[in-house]
C-alpha cells in the first residue's frame, strides 16, 4: 500500500517556566492511502499534540519540534515556512476538532466559513465557491443547504455543527483528514451518525483519516490500524484486530480491561492504577513501569525498543524479549479476547485486517 | 424591532422623569439662592424678584410647576444670562462640547483599539508592555492633570498649539487629547483582554487549520468577536467623557455646555442646572440605546433573539 505520510522519530517539547515538558518523545508511524489510523491513549499521552504538530498548529513558543521529520508528498513538513504550511492546511491536510460548539466562528455565517476555505485554496469565483459550499453541506447531510448557508452557528445543533465543521475540512478534497476526538462532545446517537458520515465520506473521497480518540468503542468501529500512545510515545501499533485480539503491551491490556461492555459481570469497572508520569521529568526506563503489574527489573533501567510481532504489529515492551518470562494477559483481557474471537466466529467472518 | 424600540422609548421617558425629580430636590438642597451675590438689592426688591420667578412658593409646588412646563417643552429662563431661555442657552453652547466629545471618542476608540489589538498580537513582547503602560497611565492620570501638562509643555514651552480658547480646529487638539486618554486606556485594556481570549479560542484554530494567514485570521475572525464586549463599555465611557468635558472646558476656556453648567451651579441658576442635567441625561440614555443597537449589529445571536418578537 502507498504511504501518504511518514512520521519519523518526532520529538515535541513545550518550554514553560518550570522547564521543558517533553510532550512527544519519539513518535514514528506511517499513514497509508485510504486507511483510518486511530491514535488512542489517555489524556496527556501526546496524541493531540502529535496531531496538531502534523498541521504545525502548535503555538511556537512555547512549543517546538525538537527533532524528527514529517514527510508528506516528498516534503518535510517540519521544515516548511509558515506560508508554505498555509497552502497545505485546509487544502491537502484538514483537521476537525473536538467541540463543535466552539469550533465555529459565532459571528460569521456558515456559508462564509465554508467558502473561506474554498476561496483560499482554489481559483474559483464567489458564485462557484457558493455552489461548491452548498454541495458540501448536502454531502454532509444538511438539508435546506441554501437556506442554512445564510445562518449562524448558534442556529445549528451540536451534531449539525460538527457536520458543518466536517464540510469545512472537506472543502478542498484533502488527502488527509485529522479528526481530534470529533465525537467526544456529542451524545451517543449523534456520535454514531457522525462516525457513519465520516466512514461514508471516506469511501466516496478516498482520503486517509487520522482519528484521535480515547474511546476504544469508536476505534473498533472506525479504524483499520491503531496506535496506542503512552507518555509521549507509541507503545503498540497494529491492525485493529491485532490490537483488540492479540494485544502485547501491558498498557494496551489495561486499556482493554477498562473498557466497559454490555455483559459486564463485575460491579466495578477496572481502571489502570496510578497516573501517567510527569513529562517535565520523564522517568528512566519504561514510562509505564510504575503502573505495570508485569514490570521487569529492566523496565526501570532501560527503555524497551519496538519488538516486531507481525508484519504490521509492533509493541514496545520487554515482555516480548526472548529472555523475558512468559506472561499471560490478565484474566479479564483473556476473557475479552476469547469473547471477541467468539463473536467473529458466530458471524462466520474473519477478523478484519 | 419596532416594539423593542417603543419599549426602550417608554423606559427612557420614565428614567428622565426620575432624574428630573431627583435633580430638582437635590438642587433645592444646595445652600444659597440665585440672589446671594446681589448686595445692592433691598430685601423688598429681592422678594419681588423671587415672586416673579415663583421661587417664593413651597418646593413641592415649584416642582409641580416645573414638571408642567417641562411637559410643554419649556425649560424656563436663566436667572443669570439676561433672561434667555434655557433651550436657547443649550443650543448656543452645544457646538463646542459636541465637537470635543465626538473627536475624543472617535480618536480614543481608534487609538485604543489599535493599541489593544497590537498588544494582544504581540503578547508578552515589548509592544504589549508599552501598550499596558500607556493604558495604566491613561487610566490613573485624571484628564485635567494631563490637560495642564499638555498646556504647559506643548502650548507654553514648545508653542506648537494654542493654550486655550476656541477659535478653530487647532484649538480643539489639546482638549481632545486630554479627554481621549481615558478612552484610549479603557478601550485598549478591554480590547487586549478580549482579543487574547478570542485568539486562544477553538474557532481561531479552525480558521488557521483552513490555511488562512495570521493577518486574515485576525482581521476576519478575531477583531469582530473581540469587539462585542468592548462595545458594552462605550456606554459608561460616554458618561465619563461628559463629566470629563465639564472640567476640561473650564481648563481650556472652551465656550461649551460644561463650562456653562459649572457656572450655573456656582450661581444657583436653577433652570440652567435642571435643563443641562436633563439634556446630559437624555444624551446618555440615547448613547446607551445606540450601544444596544450596535451590539445587535455585531453579534448575530443578539440580533436574532430580538428579531423573533
Amino acid at each position: 500500500m502507498e504511504k501518504i505520510l511518514q512520521v519519523n522519530d518526532l520529538h515535541i517539547s513545550f518550554d514553560i517556566h518550570a522547564g521543558e515538558v517533553q510532550a512527544v518523545r519519539g513518535v514514528t508511524f506511517d499513514l497509508y492511502k485510504g486507511e483510518t489510523l486511530a491514535i488512542v491513549g489517555e489524556s496527556g499521552s501526546g496524541k493531540s499534540v502529535t496531531s496538531k504538530a502534523l498541521m504545525r498548529l502548535l503555538p511556537t513558543p512555547p512549543s517546538r519540534i525538537k527533532q524528527g521529520e514529517i514527510l508528506f508528498e516528498g516534503k518535510d513538513l517540519t521544515k516548511l515556512s509558515e506560508k508554505e504550511m498555509q497552502s497545505i492546511r485546509g487544502a491537502k491536510i484538514s483537521m476537525i476538532f473536538q467541540d463543535p460548539m466552539t469550533s465555529l466562528n459565532p459571528t460569521m455565517t456558515i456559508g462564509k466559513q465554508i467558502m473561506e476555505a474554498i476561496l483560499k485554496h482554489q481559483k474559483l469565483s464567489k458564485d462557484e465557491a457558493r455552489k461548491r459550499a452548498i454541495e458540501l453541506l448536502q454531502l454532509v447531510g444538511i438539508k435546506n443547504a441554501e437556506l442554512r448557508m445564510k445562518q449562524y452557528p448558534h442556529q445549528f445543533s451540536g451534531g449539525m455543527r460538527q457536520r458543518v465543521v466536517i464540510a469545512i475540512a472537506l472543502a478542498c478534497n484533502p488527502k488527509i483528514l485529522i479528526a481530534d476526538e470529533p465525537t467526544t462532545a456529542l451524545d451517543v446517537t449523534i456520535q454514531a451518525q457522525i462516525l457513519e458520515l465520516m466512514k461514508d465520506i471516506q469511501k466516496k473521497l478516498g482520503m486517509s483519516i487520522i482519528f484521535i480518540t480515547h474511546d476504544l468503542g469508536v476505534v473498533a468501529n472506525m479504524a483499520d490500524r491503531v496506535a496506542v500512545m503512552y507518555a509521549g510515545k507509541i507503545v503498540e501499533i497494529g491492525t485493529v484486530d491485532e490490537i483488540f485480539y492479540n494485544p502485547k503491551h501491558p498498557y494496551t491490556w489495561g486499556l482493554l480491561a477498562s473498557m466497559p461492555s454490555l455483559d459486564h459481570k463485575d460491579t466495578e469497572l477496572y481502571s489502570i492504577p496510578g497516573s501517567p508520569p510527569d513529562l517535565l521529568n520523564p522517568p528512566k526506563g519504561d514510562a509505564f513501569a510504575p503502573r505495570n503489574p508485569y514490570a521487569l527489573k529492566i523496565d526501570y533501567e532501560l527503555e524497551p525498543p519496538m519488538f516486531q510481532v507481525s508484519d504490521t504489529h509492533y509493541a514496545a515492551t520487554w515482555l516480548l524479549h526472548e529472555m523475558a518470562p512468559k506472561v499471560e494477559p490478565p484474566a479479564v483481557v483473556r476473557e475479552r479476547m476469547e469473547r471477541f474471537a467468539d463473536i467473529v466466529a458466530r458471524k462466520g467472518g474473519k477478523p478484519r485486517g | 424591532m419596532a416594539r423593542y424600540t417603543l419599549q426602550r422609548f417608554v423606559y427612557m421617558i420614565i428614567t428622565l422623569f426620575i432624574i428630573a425629580t431627583l435633580t430638582f430636590f437635590l438642587m433645592k438642597l444646595l445652600p444659597g439662592s440665585p440672589l446671594q451675590n446681589q448686595e445692592k438689592l433691598t430685601p423688598e426688591q429681592k422678594a419681588l424678584i423671587l415672586k416673579e420667578y415663583g421661587l417664593d412658593k413651597p418646593v413641592p409646588v415649584q416642582y409641580i410647576q416645573y414638571l408642567g412646563n417641562l411637559l410643554k417643552g419649556d425649560l424656563g429662563v436663566s436667572f443669570q444670562y439676561d433672561n434667555r431661555p434655557v433651550t436657547e442657552l443649550i443650543s448656543d453652547r452645544i457646538g463646542p462640547s459636541a465637537q470635543l466629545g465626538f473627536q475624543a471618542i472617535v480618536f480614543g476608540t481608534i487609538v485604543g483599539l489599535i493599541l489593544g489589538i497590537v498588544a494582544a498580537i504581540r503578547h508578552n513582547h515589548w509592544e504589549d508592555y508599552t501598550a499596558t503602560v500607556i493604558a495604566v497611565l491613561g487610566a490613573s492620570i485624571p484628564s485635567f492633570v494631563l490637560g495642564g501638562f499638555l498646556q504647559y509643555f506643548i502650548a507654553v514651552k514648545l508653542q506648537w498649539l494654542p493654550v486655550a480658547f476656541w477659535e478653530g480646529f487647532k484649538y480643539t487638539i489639546l482638549p481632545t487629547l486630554a479627554l481621549s486618554v481615558g478612552v484610549i486606556a479603557s478601550i485598549a485594556r478591554f480590547m487586549r483582554t478580549e482579543m487574547l481570549e478570542v485568539l486562544s479560542s477553538d474557532y481561531i484554530l479552525t480558521a488557521r487549520a483552513k490555511g488562512i494567514s495570521q493577518a486574515g485570521v485576525i482581521i476576519k475572525h478575531a477583531i469582530r468577536n473581540s469587539l462585542i464586549p468592548v462595545i458594552t463599555i462605550l456606554g459608561p465611557m460616554t458618561v465619563n467623557l461628559m463629566t470629563g468635558t465639564l472640567v476640561i472646558e473650564k481648563l481650556f476656556a472652551v465656550p461649551g455646555l460644561g463650562e456653562q453648567f459649572v457656572r450655573s451651579i456656582e450661581l444657583n441658576d436653577y433652570p440652567v442646572i435642571m435643563g443641562t442635567t436633563l439634556f446630559y441625561s437624555a444624551l446618555l440614555i440615547l448613547a446607551v440605546f445606540i450601544v444596544d443597537v450596535l451590539y445587535g449589529v455585531v453579534d448575530p445571536r443578539i440580533r436574532l433573539a430580538g428579531g423573533k418578537k
